[in-house]
């Protein structure tokens, strides 16, 4: 879900314009606007809601309300690699309990949380609907399915 | 037209290209037209038969029989061998490989596929395969010879039921959308696909798009409408890239956009995302989405069909109710009705998950018991364990104890004893299984998910949830279960939406036919499948200790204390877990330690 994020502010000025020119300046395309500048940035910065704001003339609370109601659109900053993990009833009968608490163990944060040197961020989503190979966890945009605790150092070794 | 009595197909897949497909295709109708076959056999370029490991390689066609590891000196003896002596040139066969697929096998015998037929054989990304496939023969004969209230009344007499969950009569729910008067109308196709299991609609969406699409187009045909809207969920981009295809495909053949098959109709079909909510799947919140707004449910009257998006009459329907439609024209709807029982006509889709051997997708007919869902289609309980419990519907389902796995999958059957149809999603659960740790974890899923508009939900699943993880932690109280049996009611009676409407159900399910396990929680301080952890202590057996004092050393809270050669003691007011792994890992023959609730 992000890109390689530099250290330096992101520039949200043009991200903000290419998507606001793909979708058009109206209401009803505030979602997949949002969605595109949250994928670009990593998240949605503050500057970015004020500049769609003034852009499709909506009202910043109403941007703020929108882009907290929904999970896939963060408004706090996310570490460079993401990892979503399926804390659902399916996963969790086939042994997903245990495969987070590696996780947990293995990189010391807890839900939500991101880690100090900005790399991991660790969050629960919901079902991604591959059930049948769960437990499931996606890292960016990888789906990692039938894992198992011994796993979890092999594959966070493969981020960098 | 010509008529072969026979097709080659070659590979010319970029890997066999090179290794001279081209080359094979030449040779073949060199040697063809030699022995005067070339208008007996046609030769074709395909792709994808294996995995081109084996390439050159063709395939023979009526017969299906696969040569591979071809060279052009290996083609005059195949011709002679194959279509003049009528022989299959066994030195040359090779068994195709299928792809390992893990979630849709080889239907087995009780199944019958109807909305995942094209998924595993077709390729989504190639509209031809699909109109092989009689795909678009349905559109065809509708905007040629039905007008739409005769299509409406086709899949009226289907007995097609939404498929999304609430089973509501499709051909209803048309009717009433035709009849609103107020333009423009609007069809949407609900692929917010949210429940935890359920993969369905995501396999059809990813393996036969185009079934979805033209349900659709029919659908808007049927009701008067020009424009429709896919609401996909953003966590399945794969799907959404391959109704992108299938869309632009559509329009290329005339198939969407303007004047359908020179009909006059015009309609066409924008893919729009969610971003993650669970309760978007509910139809006012998903079209509440789609205006670019939060995904909060509203009341109804006034319903979809009279002020829906925008405030114009909608029609929703799901993405596996869509599918059905063309299949339903082609093959007549009586012949849908003939499958199902009396109420619930035709097949459905459900995806077993959990602890059952074989995970994954199945089609069957209403009717089927529970019992050959899990242990016919499924392949019983992994690991042969016991049953405990199955979850029909999603995290609004019930859950079913053993006593059911005779009740016949049916929308009324599973309504009157206590859970829903749902998704279609099935969780098996194995004698490992607490049931009051499921209830909760249910609970804290909906709570999650719940939009908070309206107080019952919002804050009585909070508050369910409060008193759940407080008795999965051992400190339930006397009237806990009560209060949760009150809660239940009210959540049920007020909630605006079916999220929290259905909410109480795990609860109620499981208080129902597991009591026991909760009063063992709260008043024994005891979990009996020994799952919850707080209930679980250990203590070491007196008389198989031998006092090596080995734990004791090396417990990282030191909560174990003993003098060499005496029974040790684990102090029960810290935790004692990590005494059980120290002494397993350090003593080549661990003790044994009984471990009960406390």
């Amino acid at each position: 879900m992000t890109k390689e994020k530099k250290d330096s502010t992101p520039i949200v000025q043009p991200i903000v314009e290419k998507a606001i020119q793909r979708y058009g300046a109206s209401q009803d395309e505030l979602i997949p606007i949002l969605n595109d500048v949250n994928r670009e940035i990593g998240y949605l910065p503050g500057e970015a809601l004020d500049e769609i704001s003034r852009q499709l003339k909506l009202p910043k609370s109403q941007l703020f309300s929108v882009a907290s109601f929904y999970r896939m659109l963060s408004t706090k900053p996310r570490g460079r690699h993401v990892i979503q993990f399926c804390e659902n009833a399916p996963c969790h009968v086939a042994g997903g309990r245990e495969v987070w608490q590696a996780l947990v163990d293995e990189l010391q944060l807890e839900a939500d949380e991101t880690s100090a040197d900005g790399k991991w961020s660790l969050i629960t989503t919901s079902c991604l609907g591959v059930c049948g190979v769960g437990p499931v966890m996606m890292i960016d945009d990888d789906l990692y399915g039938n894992v198992n605790p011994r796993m979890i150092p092999d594959i966070l070794a493969r981020y960098h | 037209m010509k008529y072969y009595r026979s097709h080659v197909l070659v590979c010319v897949d970029p890997e066999c290209l090179k290794k001279g497909a081209h080359e094979i295709m030449d040779a073949l109708q060199d040697e063809l037209v030699n022995q005067g076959l070339n208008d007996e056999v046609q030769v074709l370029e395909t792709s994808r038969i294996g995995d081109c490991a084996h390439g050159p390689e063709i395939m023979v066609y009526p017969e299906g029989v696969h040569y591979a590891h071809l060279t052009p000196a290996d083609i005059p003896y195949i011709v002679k061998e194959h279509f003049l002596k009528g022989r299959v040139a066994s030195r040359f066969v090779e068994e195709v490989k299928k792809s390992n697929d893990e979630e849709l096998s080889a239907p087995t015998a009780k199944e019958v596929r109807v909305v995942l037929r094209n998924c595993g054989v077709i390729d989504p990304e190639n509209i031809e395969d699909y109109i092989a496939e009689d795909g678009y023969q349905a559109l065809g004969k509708v905007l040629t010879e039905y007008t739409p209230e005769q299509v409406i009344d086709i899949v009226l007499r289907s007995g097609l039921r939404g498929r999304g969950g609430a089973g509501f009569p499709t051909g209803k729910k048309w009717q009433f959308c035709r009849a609103s008067a107020e333009t423009p109308k609007y069809i949407i196709c609900n692929a917010d696909e949210g429940d935890p299991g359920a993969f369905m609609n995501r396999r059809v969406l990813e393996g036969d798009p185009h079934s979805v699409l033209e349900g659709m187009i029919i659908g808007a045909y049927a009701i008067g409408c020009n424009q429709g809207y896919i609401y996909c969920r953003a966590e399945y981009p794969i799907a959404v890239r391959t109704l992108n295809i299938a869309i632009k495909q559509a329009r290329g053949m005339g198939l969407l956009g303007k004047n359908i098959l020179g009909s006059g109709f015009d309609f066409d079909i924008e893919v729009r995302m969610g971003a993650g909510a669970f309760v978007c799947g509910e139809e006012t919140a998903l079209m509440s989405s789609i205006e670019g707004r939060r995904g909060e449910p509203r009341p109804r009257p006034p319903f979809p069909a009279v002020k829906g998006l925008f405030m114009k009459p909608s029609n929703i329907n799901n993405v596996e109710t869509f599918s059905n439609i063309p299949q339903i024209v082609l093959r007549g709807p009586e012949w849908y009705a003939s499958m199902g029982t009396e109420k619930s006509k035709g097949t459905k889709t459900f995806a077993l998950a959990g602890d059952v051997k074989h995970t994954g997708l199945i089609e069957v007919p209403f009717g089927l018991s529970l019992r050959e869902i899990v242990y016919d289609v499924g392949g019983g309980i992994k690991d042969d364990k016991g049953f405990k419990a199955i979850q029909t519907g999603g995290p609004m389902g019930g859950c079913l104890p053993k006593e059911y796995l005779d009740l016949p999958m049916d929308y009324e059957e599973l309504g009157k004893a206590g859970s829903i149809m749902g998704s279609g999603g099935l969780v098996v659960m194995d004698e490992g299984t607490c049931m009051v740790d499921i209830a909760r974890f249910f609970m804290e899923f909906i709570q999650d998910e719940s939009c908070g508009k309206c107080t019952p939900c919002r804050v009585g699943t909070k508050r369910m949830l409060e008193i759940l993880e407080r008795i999965c932690d051992g400190k339930g109280q006397d009237g806990d279960i009560e209060t949760l049996e009150m809660l239940c009611e009210q959540i049920r009676q007020d909630s605006l939406c079916g999220l929290g409407q259905g909410a109480p159900n795990p609860v109620v399910s499981t208080l129902k036919h597991f009591r026991d396990e909760y009063e063992a929680h709260i008043y024994e301080k005891r979990c009996p499948a020994k799952v919850c952890k707080a209930l679980i202590r250990y203590e070491i057996t007196d008389g198989v200790c031998t006092g090596c004092t080995v734990c004791a050393r090396n417990c990282p809270v030191s909560a174990i204390s003993g003098e060499r050669r005496q029974t040790h003691v684990i102090d029960p007011d810290i935790s004692a877990s990590a005494a059980v792994f120290v002494c397993r890992s350090v003593t080549s023959t661990p003790l044994s330690l009984s471990s009960f609730g406390s």
